[in-house]
């Protein structure tokens, strides 16, 4: 059975799945339940200074759908805690001494001045809360008062308060960041150079979900008006899979521990964050979507997969696919593919025609009998009738063997790599060793 | 209640009112909003795809798919509309599993194809709940045409016709129009008043005018009609019915099963209808399945379908077959009546085997006897006596692709010409297509 436990900057938990810092771990009653189901850790709904913040009193979410509504997005315009800090802090101390073995982090926005930062880091430390999560992150009404993803975007003041923060407390220092921001690395770094322990990412990203067409107002609509919330859920995960891997393959950031976030809603996501360098995941949408029990399948279907695979830990593959991403210069040109159709599995809908017809290379042909095939002489393998194809597996991508002859270049395969960098039509390009 | 299932001879009332209006509620309920949206994300949207090919009326099935997906489902029913004006009636009547749906690509990847004539019926309720009549009359071209007979077949030609301007009177025998829809077409294929309701809402494109009980033959005459009209479409069904040249034919309980439909479709209270304890229906088509299942659902307490031949050949589809045999109705095959027997009324039906050969269906020595207080014949409809003049081919009226007779200035369509099944939505597609060649030779000149 693999070893499903995790240790992520110093914190102990029985499983890499935290609950990240959202309404799910807003309060003692949440989070009990959540221990009692199986997370292995969470991350307090983020704490303010009293007097506590209010929240609106009309709707706080925006959603997009797909098939049979079921929610691709979320979207919040919801604010820190709505508690009295002291309230919140007593709440910790209680679930921490009843569930010792889980990961206790709090997470904490407040004003941007050392004395605020000191204050609360002592109350925290006072909980017996395993580390603290510096949020930078939040991109609606926070951020509008000098906080959350206004302090996210500027990486002095992310390196500023993160060096204050080491300054102030013995707990580990995780810093969350946003993703409403151009080049992801930078605040990475200046985490880094603050002192920060680790970075968690990502934070929502600022969005309008829907607009009501009768009466003109962006969701979730406050008495007419609407104001851009926070997206995440399974949306959102692919921008959060690459900001990950941009700090995990950064020279300046390698090896910095991620605490990955944004979309995850199985097992899968989970694993290919980590693969992705990530040392540990957090979960909110899919919580929110489905409760608590999620994480059981999680929980059974890493353990499952990496059974299969036979990783023993999860530093077995936990960052396994950071060397495999690199930047387009260095794509292997000679890998030279073909899309091929299965005509037993062809059900002969025409998806790939359309597509290749109406918007790619025109190398699908229609035979009679609506037999669809492809035309190598025209196929540049871009994969867009693998993507559009209802039929998983029915169209492949298929090597050329080196010494064939693609005929849509008339050239033939060769074995070795090359790339841009040395490709003729690259002005750039430096002489071929 | 006096009478049940076991009561003896013809009677009315076998089962309780309640239960036959509940055995004769919608057998294929409408989807809902949200199951619309599930059911209309299932389409994939293929390249030329073969469901239109599939539809004789050529529905461009997932436009109006889409349209329905994106919330749009008044323009999906335009999109049904444009080329099947009874896309409604169609949607609850098509044998769709031999039609589109058999040809949508999910049938072949999961055998669960998209199911678009519920889609369908979605989208065409919508509109016409909401009172809209999508179509309005071009500029008057002041061309007359009459049109014989008020089914798909007419009321199609008769409405595309209105559409581009001719004025249309339509001549139908009957004291109400839909053809077959009103009067043949299973109950619960078409609850509630809906065929009457889709004729009312068609009419509305204006222009039409019906005259009831008026048939050609009787009324008028296709030689006055050709001399006081621009053109003349013919859409007057099958008429008739083969007869059964066996002993005892005349027995009292013997009918055509046609006859029965009509009776029940226009009875309000279906339990107010005599039918008998033991009910034998001979024919293997859909008219003998819906006369078995309705007369199971009115309270029968036995009901046996004879066909000829075997269970390939019955053009009932497989889906219809089921439908029969899960309502309790018995299908026997491969055997012929051979003698009714009773005293004034029927008693029993004696059967013998039959076999496939080479030379055809050969009938063999060993028989075998049904109890039967009711009889329905449905093995088949044909054409009634058709006005002098008209060329027939395989006992139907011939015609060219278009719809031309051999008479000038006169077509035909639906069910009385040749060529095409015997189904609604082909009865449409033809009287649309008439229409249109029509109004090509009307206005070329
Ligand atoms: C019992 C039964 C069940 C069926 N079920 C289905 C089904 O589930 N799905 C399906 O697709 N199809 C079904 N069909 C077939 C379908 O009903 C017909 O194919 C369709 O109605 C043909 O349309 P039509 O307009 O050609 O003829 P009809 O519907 O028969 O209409 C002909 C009209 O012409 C009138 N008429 C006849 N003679 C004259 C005259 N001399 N003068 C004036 N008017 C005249 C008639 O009164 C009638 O109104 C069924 C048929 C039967 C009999
Ligand atoms: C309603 C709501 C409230 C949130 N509040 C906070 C918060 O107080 N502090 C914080 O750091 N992140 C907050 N988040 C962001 C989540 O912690 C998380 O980073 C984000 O939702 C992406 O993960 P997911 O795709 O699994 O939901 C909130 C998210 C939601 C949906
Ligand atoms: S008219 Fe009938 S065959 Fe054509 S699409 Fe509709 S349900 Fe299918």
């Amino acid at each position: 059975m693999a070893d499903l436990r995790s240790e992520f900057v110093g914190i102990k938990s029985p499983n890499p799945f935290w609950l990240a810092s959202a309404p799910p771990t807003d309060k003692e009653y949440n989070v009990r339940r959540a221990f009692a189901q199986g997370w292995g850790g969470v991350v307090w709904k983020t704490l303010g200074l009293d007097p506590h913040i209010v929240n609106v009193n009309g709707p706080r979410y925006g959603a997009v759908w797909g098939a049979d509504r079921r929610l691709l997005g979320l979207n919040n315009i919801e604010l820190i805690t709505d508690r009295p800090l002291e309230v919140n802090l007593q709440e910790i101390k209680a679930v921490k001494r009843d569930f010792p073995d889980r990961a206790m982090v709090v997470s904490l926005m407040v004003p941007c001045d050392e004395e605020s930062w000191a204050f609360i880091l002592k109350k925290v430390e006072d909980t017996g809360a395993d580390g603290v999560e510096l949020n930078f992150g939040c991109p609606h009404g926070m951020s509008e008062r000098g906080m959350g993803s206004a302090v996210g975007q500027v990486p002095e003041y992310i390196e500023m308060v993160a060096r204050w923060c080491k300054a102030h407390t013995r707990m580990p220092v995780i810093v969350k960041l946003t993703p409403n921001i151009t080049d992801i690395r930078y605040p990475a770094r200046a985490a880094k150079k603050g002192g920060a322990d680790a970075v968690s990412l990502i934070n929502t990203v600022s969005s309008i979900t829907a607009v009501d067409l009768d009466s003109f107002s962006p969701e979730p609509s406050i008495d007419g008006k609407g104001s851009h919330g926070g997206y995440c859920g399974p949306a959102v995960k692919p921008i959060a899979l690459n900001m990950v891997a941009e700090i995990a393959r950064d020279p300046e950031t390698r090896g910095l521990p991620i605490s990955g976030i944004g979309g995850i809603t199985t097992w899968r996501d989970a694993a290919e964050f980590m693969a992705l360098g990530a040392g540990n995941v957090q979960v909110c949408t899919a919580a929110m979507t489905y409760g608590f029990k999620v994480v059981e399948e999680m929980i059974s279907g890493l353990g499952q997969w990496m059974d299969e695979k036979g990783h023993a830990d999860l530093g077995a593959f936990t960052g396994r696919a950071v060397p495999n991403v690199t930047d387009w210069q260095y794509l292997n040109l000679n890998y030279v593919t073909k899309a091929r159709i299965d005509q037993d599995l062809c059900i002969k809908c025409g998806r790939c025609y359309a597509a290749c017809e109406d918007t790619s290379h025109q190398a699908i042909a229609i035979r009679p009998g609506r037999v669809f095939e492809v035309i190598d002489a025209e196929c540049v393998a871009c994969n867009l009738c693998v993507n559009v194809c209802p039929v998983e597996t029915c169209i492949t991508m298929e090597r050329l063997e080196a010494g064939t002859v693609d005929p849509r270049t008339g050239r033939t395969v060769e074995q070795r790599y090359a790339n841009w960098t040395t490709h003729p039509n690259n002005p750039m390009a430096e002489a071929a060793e | 209640m006096t009478a049940s299932p076991q009561t003896p001879g013809i009677v009315a009332g076998r089962l309780p009112s309640a239960v036959v209006a509940d055995n004769f509620s919608d057998v294929a309920p409408p989807l809902t909003a949200h199951e619309a949206l599930v059911a209309a994300d299932r389409c994939y949207f293929c390249y030329d795809a073969p469901c239109i090919a599939a539809c004789p009326t050529a529905i461009d099935i997932p436009l109006f798919i889409r349209q329905i997906a994106t919330g749009t489902a008044e323009a999906a029913a335009r999109t049904i509309f444009a080329q099947n004006i009874m896309g409604g009636m169609c949607a609850r009547v098509c044998p769709t599993e031999t039609l589109c749906e058999e040809a949508c690509v999910r049938e072949a990847a999961e055998g669960k194809p998209v199911e678009i004539g519920r889609l369908q019926r979605f989208a065409t309720d919508k509109l016409m709940a909401a009172g809209v009549h999508p179509f309005s009359r071009a500029a008057a071209t002041g061309k007359r045409v009459a049109v014989i007979g008020a089914g798909p077949a007419g009321l199609a030609g008769a409405h595309r016709l209105a559409m581009l301007g001719h004025d249309v009177t339509v001549f139908e025998a009957r004291p109400k129009p839909g053809g077959l829809n009103e009067y043949g077409i299973a109950a619960y294929k078409t609850v509630g008043e809906f065929a009457r309701a889709e004729v009312d809402w068609l009419l509305r494109i204006g222009g039409i005018e019906i005259r009831h009980d008026h048939a050609l033959g009787r009324e008028v005459t296709l030689e006055g009609l050709r001399a006081d009209y621009d053109a003349v479409l013919l859409g007057v069904g099958l008429g008739d019915v083969h007869k059964l040249e066996v002993p005892g034919r005349e027995l009292v309980g013997v009918r055509p099963a046609v006859e029965f439909i009509a009776e029940l479709r226009q009875a309000a209270d279906k339990s107010s209808l005599p039918i008998g304890r033991r009910v034998v229906v001979i024919g293997g088509g859909m008219t003998a399945i819906d006369a078995a299942v309705q007369s199971k659902l009115l309270g029968a307490e036995e009901v046996t379908i004879v066909y000829r031949r075997g269970q390939e050949r019955m053009s009932a589809s497989a889906d219809e077959q089921e439908h029969a045999t899960t309502t309790g109705v018995r299908l026997v095959y491969h055997a012929v009546p051979i003698r009714l027997e009773g005293d004034g009324r029927i008693e029993r039906a004696v059967f013998a085997y039959t076999m496939e050969t080479e030379a055809g269906l050969a009938v063999s020595e060993e028989t075998f006897t049904l109890a039967a207080d009711q009889l329905f014949l449905a093995i088949g409809q044909t054409l009634a006596e058709v006005p002098a003049g008209l060329v027939l081919e395989a006992g139907k009226i011939e015609v060219d692709g278009a719809g031309r007779t051999g008479l000038e200035r006169v077509w035909a369509a639906g069910d009385c010409r040749h060529g095409g099944e015997d189904l609604t939505v082909t009865a449409v597609a033809q009287g649309r297509d008439a229409a249109m060649d029509i109004h090509a030779q009307l206005m070329g000149g």
